[in-house]
């Protein structure tokens, strides 16, 4: 399992780039599922190949870091990090 | 988080191990039991499907050349510990943190971007540096800065314990 949807209430396209093993991704995922909104995750750690190249030139485009967890909401803004007022904030929460 | 496989007691063990590794040499663990074991699984998890132990919160590459600067104790513990009171996982805290007198928050990626990552640490080498003569050149882990001078670096670092390939010539 690479990552799924998980379903709730749609607030437009929330996917969130993770890693298997890191706790702050860990915590991020589930505050998303706290809110009960829509949402999907991806552990790209978990992809290989090409799909994990794939994965990661889209998670640099929203942060050059490269780095996780990333959450990009709607195609128009990221956050980087476990950082719970600005995830709820940007989700309208 | 996928953890299948790991048993209890091995995490455990690698817990206590770290635990008193760290104390042992000035380091806290992050006080927060069960979000550190997590780190250990994911350090076991990935000792498992690399070879090696790279941060659990890092995107490793399977290749270990590639890898040493986020190999376990990593090479940005000590400046992010410094600035940050935690390093990027968060496994290792500072002593505010670990008596509960400060909250860990998220800490910025230290470790350059991955197009930016090979020209990276090649510019300040020690043949940037005017050598001076000595009877021995002069090895520094990159890990928690110890230096010894003799012929090569030691197999395993006799301060933090990481390997002798996460050594640098330092003069």
């Amino acid at each position: 399992m690479t990552g799924e949807h998980v379903n709730g209430k749609n607030v437009g396209k929330v996917v969130l780039y993770a890693l298997s093993t890191c706790g702050w991704c860990e915590k991020t995922k589930q505050l998303l599922r706290t809110t009960g909104i829509a949402f999907d995750f991806i552990y790209v750690d978990l992809l290989e190949g090409v799909e994990q190249d794939d994965a990661m030139d889209i998670v640099e485009r929203w942060n050059p870091h490269g780095s996780f967890p990333t959450l990009v909401i709607n195609d128009r803004k990221s956050i980087v990090g476990f950082r719970e007022k600005e995830i709820r904030e940007a989700l309208g929460l | 988080m996928i953890f299948e496989g790991l048993l209890e007691t091995e995490v455990e063990k690698l817990y206590q191990t770290l635990n008193r590794e760290a104390e042992a040499g000035g380091y806290h663990l992050n006080p927060d039991i069960e979000f550190t074991k997590n780190l250990v699984r994911g350090l076991m998890k990935n000792e498992q499907r690399y070879g090696y132990r790279s941060c659990p919160c890092r995107l490793a590459s399977g290749k270990r050349a590639e890898d040493l600067d986020i190999i376990c104790p990593c090479y940005y513990r000590d400046p992010d510990i410094t600035e940050y009171g935690a390093c990027y996982c968060s496994l290792y805290v500072n002593n505010p943190i670990k008596a509960g007198e400060q909250l860990v928050f998220p800490v910025p990626e230290r470790r350059p971007p991955r197009s930016r990552r090979l020209t990276v640490g090649t510019a300040r080498t020690a043949t940037a540096i005017p050598q001076p003569v000595l009877a021995f050149p002069v090895w520094r882990c990159k890990v928690c800065g110890y230096l010894c001078a003799r012929e090569q670096p030691p197999d395993v670092c006799p301060i933090c314990k990481v390997t002798k390939d996460r050594f640098e010539r330092f003069i």
